[in-house]
């Protein structure tokens, strides 16, 4: 008992050991890396804001969303709109006028405003989902079906996006950003900002997750993904709780969106589509999910690896990145975050290797474990007297 | 047990799937402190009427009013999670546990009473709920593994735990759909131990086909065919009723 406990605090504490690490890793980076990748991280620090509210919602509530990049894509846009109403300065954006618009339509009106922006790419993002989420997860619409819908949905938001070039730029996207609440935003100095806003954000939300997964309600999630029924029948709503976890993941998002778009300078449908969805769970899926840390992990190594061997190889890149897929689901089926029991692991297969010759042996330790567990089964011999029971109605009567 | 009080009445309830009546304007009423069985070949509509009770699936006819501290409830009206709130706890017949919480934290969700989310983002344990959690899991003899996952439990192991959540939990009434299938005679007997000492702080509704068991146990059987109510009793009666005999005991108790 007492070893157990120990082994799980250690557990915990090496998880945070590696948060840690990383989060020093982001901090210093400006210290001793070029612009140019610093940027990147920055925008690698916006994927990995997502891979915390995949993790939420897949890795301890086991539902895979495979369209979250609709959240992303409404928190992008929000903030995007602002972008484009202040670079043009009281006119009518560029893409409207091409369009032939003559007024600038009643819903980005309110987008002049800073104060609404800011609290548009979170509330959108959580409005929606919880429509979305109440009329899936209150109808028990799960699994594969959920995913299916999500994927549906990723698809249904870019199409639309791209049908009203008028409104949104179309395909193009929304771009040509000049300020950012009144600051440039090719300036180094706002580019500093706003690479620190994205760690804080980055911190604050893993801190949050932490919280959450560590109070009663991250394990009433994970009750959810392992035994929803039971759940029900223990006097729980399962839908409340997914309905919560996709509007925090979805919330997530919407802020990573937000960060994302004055950083990378453009938003357009090919970044909320379901390819770039399904990404998002390939990062979660890669650095470990039901960590936490290994979903940063993840979108930061998936992104990174991305990156440098794309400008190594622009014409194979691919391949390298499935390579990297399968390898790590081969090899890591837990993620890049369980490299660290790799060890362990050739210890005990070079050792089951040595043990082959002695089989006879094992066997005759499995009977003797056996034996004692069964007396482990039946130790409790006092009998059991009505006295030392309480299952009482107790206060209710 | 004093002047009897009744917990829950079944009144003339019918369950139809498409045009198959799985339960026929089945009447019984069960009293406080009691443990009923419901026994049956396959197929004669014991899970299904468990199922209605706690919620599962609906009445198509009838209904079935619950009883609790003075108040009434038409169960037919509650949702499935309500129903669990004003004390109908359920067991399904396949142990399920939470396995990838440690066997305090399985408990742990059982005990609190207040069950939303915002509540259980902000509260933590009482220490009464944490010597409720303690006395339930020594008294099924898990206590020693608290902090295990339920993945090294054995089935009837696993099953107790799943007992001890709904006890900790402390349900009026408690709906059992099986709970010593797969069990050795030892655990087995062990487990009629426990529903003895449940029973005298709440009521306990079981659908089991093992007889030695239901002999041990039961207050009162009642027996189900083909959907009917066909005969209720105590074990004694039940066992000597020459229709019983032929359409369930006679075959052994299959």
């Amino acid at each position: 008992m007492q070893i157990k406990d120990i082994q799980k605090e250690k557990r915990l504490s090496g998880k945070m050991k590696l948060a840690l690490l990383i989060f020093i890793f982001l901090a210093t980076a400006p210290l001793y890396m070029s612009s140019f990748r610093v940027t990147m991280l920055g925008k690698y620090m916006c994927f990995a804001l997502i891979a915390l509210g995949i993790d939420m919602i897949w890795g301890y509530t086991g539902i895979l969303s495979l369209g979250h990049g609709v959240y992303f894509g409404l928190g992008a846009y929000c903030m995007a709109m602002h972008l484009k109403l202040e670079a043009s300065d009281g006119a009518l954006p560029d893409f409207m006028a091409w369009s032939a618009v003559e007024k600038l339509p009643a819903f980005w009106a309110p987008f002049q405003s800073s104060a609404f922006t800011l609290f548009s790419i979170v509330l959108i993002p959580v409005i929606f989902a919880a429509v979305i989420g109440s009329l899936t997860f209150l109808n028990r619409i799960k699994g594969v079906f959920f995913c299916i819908l999500s994927q549906a949905l990723a698809f249904a938001l870019a199409t639309f996006m791209i049908g009203r070039q008028e409104y949104f730029g179309g395909s193009n996207g929304l771009t040509n950003f000049t300020t950012l609440f009144g600051h440039a935003v090719n300036d180094p100095v706002t580019k500093t900002v706003l690479f620190y806003l994205t760690l804080i954000s980055l911190i604050a939300a893993f801190a949050l997750c932490m919280k959450i997964v560590n109070s009663r309600a991250g394990r009433v999630l994970v009750a959810t993904r392992d035994a929803e029924n039971r759940l029900r029948f223990t006097g729980y709503s399962p839908a409340v709780y997914k309905v919560f976890v996709y509007c925090l993941s979805a919330a997530l998002a919407g802020i990573a969106g937000a960060l994302y778009v004055p950083q990378v300078g453009i938003i357009s449908p090919t970044d909320i589509n379901i390819a770039p969805s399904t990404e998002m769970v390939i990062w979660v899926a890669v650095g470990g999910k039901s960590t936490l840390v290994g979903a940063i992990l993840g979108a930061l190594v998936v992104n990174f690896a991305k990156s440098l061997v794309s400008e190594q190889f622009p014409a194979v890149w691919q391949f390298f990145i499935g390579a990297l897929f399968i390898a790590v689901i081969l090899f890591f089926p837990a993620g890049l975050i369980s490299i660290k029991d790799l060890p362990a692991k050739i210890r005990s297969f070079i050792k089951k290797r040595a043990d082959t010759g002695e089989a006879e042996d094992k066997k005759q330790a499995g009977t003797n474990a056996k034996a004692k567990s069964d007396n482990g089964l039946f130790s409790n011999k006092k009998p059991v007297t009505v006295t030392s029971v309480k299952v009482s109605k107790g206060d209710g009567q | 047990m004093g002047v009897a009080t009744p917990v829950l009445e079944i009144k003339n309830a019918s369950i139809t799937f498409g045009n198959f009546r799985a339960v026929k304007n089945v009447s019984t009423t069960v009293y406080e402190n009691e443990v009923r069985f419901l026994i049956g070949p396959n197929g004669a509509g014991k899970t299904t009427l468990l199922d209605a009770i706690c919620g599962k699936n609906k009445l198509s006819d009838g209904n079935i009013i619950y009883h609790n501290e003075g108040e009434e409830y038409d169960l037919q009206k509650i949702k499935e999670n309500k129903i669990v709130n004003i004390g109908v706890g359920r067991k399904f017949q396949a142990p399920s546990v939470f396995t990838g919480l440690t066997i305090f934290e399985n408990m742990e969700l059982a005990v609190v009473r207040e069950r939303d989310v915002f509540s259980s983002l902000r509260s933590r344990l009482k220490k009464r709920e944490i010597e409720d959690i303690k006395h339930q899991l020594q008294f099924v003899g898990l206590y020693e593994m608290k902090d295990e996952y339920p993945t090294v439990l054995s089935h009837g192991q696993k099953q107790w735990l799943e007992i001890a959540m709904l006890c900790v939990s402390k349900p009026k009434l408690m709906l059992l759909d099986e709970p010593v299938a797969g069990m050795g005679r030892r655990e087995t007997q062990r487990t009629a131990e426990l529903l003895r000492i449940i029973q005298n702080n709440c009521t306990i509704i079981v659908v089991e086909h093992d007889m030695q068991f239901v002999k041990e146990v039961a207050t009162l059987v009642t027996v189900l065919h083909d959907g009917e109510l066909l005969c209720e009793g105590t074990m004694d009666e039940v066992s000597s009723n020459q229709q019983v005999i032929d359409v369930y005991l006679g075959r052994g108790g299959e």
